[in-house]
C-alpha cells in the first residue's frame, strides 16, 4: 500500500523523466565511457547542483546571483581542509620545517595550524560545514539585501563584487588557503584513496545519488505551496507582499537553498577533481554557472542537470578539437539562450517533443490516461510519502 | 612609518599622493560614465563595457600604426584622432548592438546581463584571432611621456594629467548634453515616464539607441586614454568590470552626478588605504566598505527612486 | 587513433607478465646498449609499460594553454617545443622512431589541466608530457602524473619548494634567478637599500621571501615589500610610496597586464630607469613582455634570467634563426620559450642513455644528462631533476631586446629547498 503512491508517480510522466535521467545516468554513461571521462562527467554533474538552485532561485523568485561560484567554493574549500589534513600527517610531512601542517603553510612561515583549521580534522564537522558555511554567508546576505528590497541588478552586481573579493582574499592570504594555486595533491577520505579509478565509480555514483536527492528536494519545495510563493513574488511582488506573506524571508530562504546546493555541488568536486583552487570561485566561473542553468531553461530543475552536462561536454569537445572557436559558441550560447530560446532545452522539448510525446501516450496506453495524467496536486501527494523513505539514507 | 621623514618631503607626498587619489578618480569617471549613462536610460548593466573599452584602445593601437607609417610627420598628434575614431567606431558597433541585441530585452534586465557577457566573450575572441593573444605596445607621441617637474620631489606624469583633462572634458560634454540640450531632454523625458514620453512624440527606441551608441563610444574614449597607463590585450578589458560596476551602482542609478561622487569616494578611499596597507588588502577594504555601505544603503549614494 | 588500439591490447599482456618481461628487456638492453644506437631496437625492448610507440614513432603530448588568459605566455613554449620536436625528427628521431605529438588545450583551467594530463597518459599512452606554464596548473597536473607515473617537462621558471620523480624542471628555480642578481646589484652597482614589489600570488612571494633572506644576510635593508592582486592596473600610490623610500633597487616581480601598467606608469611619474635611480631589477619581464609593454617603457631596466634572445653564442644563432624561419620574422623569444626547447631534447637525451622509453629507467639516467646545444650554452641535470645553468642580467634595449651585462661563472646549482631561505 505504502509503495502503491510510488509506483504511481514513477509510472507519471514526470517520473518517466526522472527515470530516463536515471538511467542516463546510472546505467548508460557508465557502460559507454571510459572511466576518466566518467570522471569528467561527474565534475560536470557537480555544476549541476549549482544549476538546481539558480533554477530555484533565479528561475523561479527572480533572484539573479552572479556569486554562486563562492558558494560552490565555500563547500569545496570546507572538503578541501579536511582532505588536506588528513593528507598532511606528520610522517607525510617530516620533511617540513613544522610536520604536521599542510605544506604550503610550511612555505609561507606558519608554525601551527590557524584556529579556523582545527575543527576540519573531524568529518562530521566537515559535513556540516560544508552545508553549513554556505548557508550561513548566504543569509547574511539575504538580510542584508532582501530586507532591504535590494533585487534585480543591483543584488546581481553586489554578488559579483563579493565573488571578487573572496578570490582577492583567498589569493592573498596564501599562508591560510593556499593561495592562488589552491589546495591541492588530495590524497585519502579516511584512509580511502580518492584517486583510484574505483574510487572515482564510486564517487561518480555517490555525485549521482546526492544529484537526485537535491532534485526531490527542489521538488518538493516547488511543488508546496512555498515554490508557488516564489513564483508568485517573481511576478508580482507587491501584491505578494500586499498578501500578508514576508517576502523578504521568502527570497532569504531561497537563495540559502541555491547556497546549500552549491555547497554540496562544490564539496563533491573537491572529491571527484582532487583539490580546489580560487578560480572556480571568481566572476567567470560564477557567470558560467548561470549559463548552464539557462541552457537546461531557467524553470527546469531536471533542465539544469542537462544544461550543466551539455554545456561543459561542450566545452571539453570544443577545446580538444577547436579551442579557438569555444568562446564563440559559448558567447554565441548566451545570446542565444537569452534571445531566441529563454526557456531553454525545457521549453524546446515543450514546444517540439511533447506533442509527439502525446501522440505515442495516446495510442499506447489510451486507458491508463487518465489514472497517468494526476494533477499536480495529486503529484505531490503521491510524492511526500517518498520523501520519508528517502530521507534516512541521507545520514 | 614617516620617522625620518623631513616635513617638506612629508609635504610633497601627501601632494603626489593626492593626485594619484586624482588620477585614479578620473579613471573611474571615464569608466563608470559611458555604463552609467546606459544603465541610467535602460536599467542595463553592459558586461561588454569592458571588452568596448578595449575596442577603443586596439583603435588607438591601429591608428597610431597607420600614423607611423604614412604620417610620421603628424604623429605628435595622432592621439586626439585615435580617440575620435574610437568614439565613432566603439558608438557605431554599440548602435548595432542594440539594434541587434538589447531593443529585444528592454523587459528582462537580467537577461541583457548575460547576453551582453555573451557578446563580450566573443568580442574576446575575435581580438584573440585578429591582434593574437599577446598584449600589444601601443607607441606614444613624445610630448605625452615623461613628467613635468613641479619640486624636487613632485612630479606630475604629463600622461596622468591628459587623462584627468580627458575625464573633465567627457564629463562637462556628457553635462552639457544631458542637461542642456534637446536630446539630454528628450532622455530624461523618456527616463522618468516613457509612456508620458511617447504619448508627446518622442521617439523612444531612437532614443534608446542613441543612448546605448553614446555609452559605447564614450567607452571607446576611455579605452583610448587608458592605452597610456594600461594593458592593451584581449582580455584586458575584464580588469575593469568589477570595479566599473561597483563605482555605478554605487553611486545609484539614473544620476550622472552620483556616478561622479561615488568614482570620487572610491579612489580617494583607495589611493589612501594603498598607501598605508599593502595593495590586495587596500583592494579588499575598499571593496568590503563598498559592499558594507550598499547593503545600509542599497539605493546607492544619489538614486532617484529604486525600489520598485 | 590505432596507437590507441595497439597500447589497449598491450596493456593487459603487459601487466600480467610485468616483472618477467621487464627483466628480460633489462638484460635485452643492457647487451642492446653495449653494442650500438645504428640499428632501430624492437618495440618490445625498449617500451615495456605499453606507451604510445610502435616500430617507427612514438607520441607525446604538448599541454599547455591555448585558449583563456594565459594563451599570451604559453603560447611561445608550444612553438618551442613544436620546433625542437620538428628539428629532432630530422636529425632521425628518438631511437630511430619519429616522435608525433598529441596536442591538448589546458584552456587556462586547473582541473583542465588535470583531467587532459589524465587523458594523455590514459588513452593517448604519451611517452612523455611537455607542458603546463603556471605554478597552478602544474600542481595540478601533479598528482594525476605521480599517480599514473608519466614524465612531465616544465619550462617556466618557478618558486621551487618541489621536486617531483615525475617532473623535470627546465627553468630556473628561484634561487637560481635572485642570489646571483642580488650579489650582482650589490658588488657592481653599490646596492644597500631594496623595495621589493609583485603580484600577489606564491611565485613572487616566495622569491621575495627569498630575496629578503639574502638580502638580510648581506646586512642590507629591505626598505618595502608589497603585493597587488593580479591584473592591478594602479600603481601611483606605490610609486610614491618608492619615490618616498628612495631605495636603490626596485626588485620586481609583477607578471601579466599589472606589469604593463605598472612600467608604463613609472616612466609616467618621471622615473628614467636609464639613471638607475633607482636601479630596476626584475624577474618577471622577458622579451616576450616588452612586446606588450613597450621598449620606451622599460628601457634601461635590468632582468635576471638565464637566457636571453640576442646571447652571443653559435647555438643560439642557430636557434634564434630556426625559430624566426619556422614562426615569422617578429618573433621574440623569451626565457621561458627556450627552456621550453630544452624538455624535448633532455628527453631525447635520457631516452637514448637508458635505451628505452620505460619512465623508470629514464628517471635513472637523468642525474648528470648533459645538453650541449642548448641555445643558453651547456646545461646539465641536477639530480633533483632541476637544470644547473648560470644566471644572466639583462638591460632592457629600446628595441625591446635585452643586452646581457653580466653573467655567472659557473653554473648555479638548482636547490628547490634552499636551507636558511625558508
Amino acid at each position: 500500500m505504502k509503495h502503491s503512491p510510488l509506483m504511481k508517480w514513477f509510472a507519471s510522466r514526470e517520473g518517466m523523466y526522472y527515470l530516463a535521467l536515471a538511467f542516463l545516468l546510472v546505467v548508460l554513461l557508465p557502460l559507454v565511457l571510459e572511466p576518466f571521462r566518467l570522471n569528467m562527467v561527474g565534475k560536470y554533474l557537480t555544476y549541476a547542483f549549482v544549476a538546481i538552485g539558480l533554477v530555484m532561485c533565479w528561475g523561479k523568485a527572480g533572484i539573479l546571483s552572479l556569486g554562486q561560484g563562492v558558494f560552490f567554493g565555500l563547500g569545496g574549500y570546507c572538503m578541501a581542509m579536511f582532505l588536506k589534513l588528513e593528507a598532511s600527517t606528520p610522517e607525510a610531512t617530516a620533511i617540513q620545517s613544522t610536520p604536521g601542517i599542510p605544506d604550503f603553510m610550511d612555505w609561507n612561515q606558519l608554525t601551527e595550524l590557524p584556529w579556523f583549521w582545527e575543527p576540519f580534522h573531524s568529518f562530521s564537522f566537515t559535513l556540516l560545514a560544508v552545508i553549513g558555511v554556505p548557508v550561513l554567508l548566504a543569509f547574511v546576505i539575504g538580510i542584508a539585501m532582501f530586507t532591504r528590497r535590494v533585487g534585480g541588478v543591483y543584488f546581481a552586481i553586489i554578488t559579483q563584487a563579493i565573488a571578487a573579493v573572496l578570490t582577492i582574499l583567498i589569493i592573498g592570504q596564501q599562508g591560510y588557503t593556499g593561495g592562488v594555486n589552491g589546495i591541492t595533491d588530495l590524497q585519502t577520505l579516511m584512509g580511502w584513496d580518492i584517486r583510484t579509478d574505483e574510487a572515482r565509480n564510486i564517487l561518480y555514483f555517490i555525485c549521482v545519488g546526492m544529484l537526485f536527492l537535491c532534485l526531490f528536494a527542489a521538488r518538493f519545495v516547488q511543488n508546496r505551496k512555498l515554490g508557488r510563493i516564489l513564483v508568485a513574488m517573481n511576478a508580482q511582488e507587491m501584491r505578494v507582499r500586499f498578501s500578508g506573506y514576508d517576502v523578504a524571508a521568502f527570497k532569504i530562504f531561497v537563495f540559502c537553498l541555491a547556497a546549500a546546493f552549491a555547497g554540496i555541488g562544490g564539496a563533491l568536486f573537491t572529491l571527484l577533481v582532487g583539490f580546489m583552487s580560487p578560480s572556480f570561485i571568481g566572476i567567470v566561473a560564477s557567470i558560467e554557472m548561470v549559463i548552464f542553468c539557462a541552457l537546461g531553461g531557467r524553470l527546469s530543475i531536471l533542465g539544469a542537470v542537462y544544461g550543466a552536462l551539455l554545456v561543459n561536454a561542450a566545452k571539453s569537445g570544443f577545446s580538444e578539437s577547436f579551442p579557438e572557436l569555444w568562446p564563440f559558441a559559448m558567447g554565441a550560447l548566451f545570446i542565444g539562450v537569452v534571445l531566441a530560446f529563454p526557456d531553454g532545452l525545457a521549453g524546446l522539448y515543450k514546444s517540439y517533443v511533447m506533442p509527439l510525446e502525446n501522440k505515442v501516450f495516446k495510442r499506447n496506453k489510451s486507458e491508463a490516461v487518465p489514472a497517468v495524467s494526476t494533477p499536480a496536486a495529486g503529484t505531490t501527494d503521491g510524492y511526500s510519502p517518498m520523501t520519508e523513505t528517502y530521507s534516512p539514507e541521507k545520514s | 612609518m614617516f620617522d625620518g621623514y623631513t616635513s617638506s618631503e612629508l609635504m610633497s607626498i601627501f601632494a603626489m599622493q593626492g593626485f594619484a587619489g586624482l588620477s585614479l578618480f578620473s579613471v573611474f569617471v571615464l569608466m563608470a560614465l559611458g555604463l552609467a549613462i546606459i544603465f541610467g536610460q535602460m536599467g542595463v548593466i553592459n558586461m561588454a563595457h569592458g571588452e568596448f573599452m578595449i575596442l577603443g584602445a586596439y583603435t588607438t593601437y591601429l591608428t597610431s600604426g597607420f600614423f607611423q607609417s604614412y604620417l610620421p610627420g603628424l604623429f605628435g598628434g595622432y592621439f586626439f584622432i585615435a580617440m575620435i575614431l574610437a568614439f565613432l567606431i566603439c558608438g557605431a558597433l554599440g548602435a548595432l548592438v542594440e539594434w541587434l541585441m538589447i531593443r529585444h530585452l528592454y523587459h528582462r534586465p537580467l537577461d541583457t546581463l548575460l547576453a551582453t557577457w555573451g557578446l563580450s566573450l566573443i568580442m574576446q575572441q575575435a581580438y584573440r584571432s585578429i591582434f593574437g593573444a599577446r598584449e600589444v605596445g601601443v607607441d606614444l607621441p613624445e610630448w605625452m611621456m615623461g613628467a613635468i617637474p613641479v619640486t624636487e620631489m613632485v612630479d606630475l606624469p604629463i600622461n596622468g594629467l591628459f587623462v584627468m583633462v580627458i575625464a573633465l572634458s567627457v564629463a562637462v560634454g556628457v553635462y552639457l548634453l544631458m542637461y542642456r540640450s534637446g536630446y539630454g531632454k528628450k532622455v530624461r523625458a523618456v527616463v522618468q515616464n516613457r509612456p508620458m514620453a511617447e504619448a508627446v512624440g518622442i521617439n523612444s527606441a531612437g532614443i534608446d539607441r542613441a543612448t546605448f551608441a553614446l555609452g559605447c563610444g564614450i567607452a571607446g574614449i576611455a579605452g583610448a586614454a587608458f592605452t597610456m597607463i594600461g594593458s592593451t590585450g584581449p582580455s584586458s578589458g575584464q580588469a575593469y568590470i568589477v570595479d566599473t560596476f561597483l563605482v555605478v551602482v554605487f553611486g545609484g542609478a539614473q544620476s550622472l552626478i552620483g556616478t561622479i561622487v561615488s568614482a570620487f569616494g572610491i579612489s580617494q578611499a583607495q589611493s589612501t588605504m594603498e598607501f598605508f596597507l599593502s595593495g590586495s588588502m587596500a583592494k579588499v577594504l575598499t571593496l568590503l566598505v563598498v559592499i558594507g555601505i550598499l547593503m545600509i544603503r542599497p539605493e546607492g549614494l544619489m538614486a532617484l527612486k529604486v525600489r520598485r | 587513433m590505432d596507437n590507441t588500439d595497439k597500447t589497449a591490447i598491450g596493456r593487459p599482456a603487459g601487466k600480467g607478465l610485468g616483472f618477467r618481461k621487464s627483466l628480460m628487456t633489462l638484460a635485452a638492453s643492457v647487451v642492446f646498449a653495449a653494442s650500438t644506437h645504428a640499428a632501430t631496437p624492437s618495440t618490445a625492448e625498449v617500451n615495456t609499460t605499453g606507451l604510445a610507440v610502435t616500430d617507427d614513432t612514438v607520441t607525446v603530448g604538448i599541454l599547455h594553454s591555448i585558449t583563456g588568459t594565459m594563451a599570451i605566455s604559453e603560447i611561445g613554449s608550444v612553438q618551442a617545443e613544436k620546433l625542437a620536436i620538428d628539428q629532432i625528427n630530422a636529425s632521425g628521431g628518438v631511437l630511430g622512431r619519429q616522435i608525433e605529438f598529441v596536442q591538448e588545450d589546458g584552456a587556462s583551467d586547473w582541473p583542465t589541466f588535470a583531467e587532459k594530463t589524465r587523458k594523455l597518459l590514459r588513452q593517448d599512452n604519451v611517452a612523455a608530457i611537455f607542458g603546463a606554464w603556471t605554478s597552478a596548473s602544474r600542481k595540478a597536473i601533479l598528482p594525476v602524473i605521480e599517480q599514473f607515473n608519466g614524465m612531465l617537462y616544465y619550462p617556466t621558471f618557478y618558486e621551487g619548494l618541489e621536486q617531483s620523480p615525475n617532473v623535470v624542471y627546465t627553468g630556473q628555480e628561484a634561487t637560481q634567478q635572485i642570489l646571483a642578481s642580488i650579489d650582482w646589484a650589490v658588488e657592481n652597482k653599490g646596492a644597500k637599500t631594496f623595495y621589493l614589489l609583485g603580484s600577489d600570488y606564491i611565485w613572487p612571494r616566495t622569491s621575495n621571501k627569498i630575496a629578503r633572506k639574502h638580502i638580510d644576510k648581506l646586512g642590507l635593508k629591505v626598505v618595502g615589500e608589497e603585493y597587488y592582486p593580479l591584473g592591478h592596473t594602479q600603481f601611483n600610490s606605490v610609486i610614491n610610496k618608492i619615490k618616498l623610500r628612495k631605495p636603490d633597487v626596485i626588485f620586481a616581480s609583477v607578471v601579466g597586464g599589472s606589469n604593463v601598467a605598472f612600467y608604463k606608469q613609472m616612466k609616467a611619474a618621471g622615473v628614467d630607469f636609464t639613471d638607475e635611480k633607482p636601479l630596476l631589477l626584475t624577474i618577471s619581464v622577458t622579451e616576450d613582455e616588452i612586446r606588450g609593454i613597450g621598449g620606451e617603457n622599460v628601457e634601461g631596466i635590468y632582468a635576471s634570467m638565464k637566457y636571453f634572445q640576442s646571447l652571443d653564442n653559435p647555438n643560439n644563432k642557430e636557434f634564434v634563426a630556426a625559430f624566426k624561419k619556422a614562426y615569422g620574422d617578429d618573433m621574440v623569444i623569451g626565457d621561458v620559450t627556450q627552456a621550453a626547447y630544452l624538455g624535448p631534447w633532455l628527453w631525447k637525451a635520457a631516452v637514448e642513455k637508458a635505451g628505452s622509453f620505460d619512465i623508470d629507467k629514464i628517471r635513472e639516467e637523468f642525474a648528470g644528462i648533459e645538453f650541449d646545444k642548448a641555445p643558453e650554452g651547456y646545461v646539465r641535470i641536477h639530480e633533483n631533476h632541476h637544470l644547473w645553468s648560470k644566471t644572466r642580467i639583462g638591460q632592457a634595449q629600446l628595441d625591446g631586446q635585452y643586452k646581457v651585462v653580466y653573467e655567472t661563472e659557473e653554473l648555479m646549482e638548482p636547490d628547490p629547498f634552499p636551507e636558511g631561505y625558508q
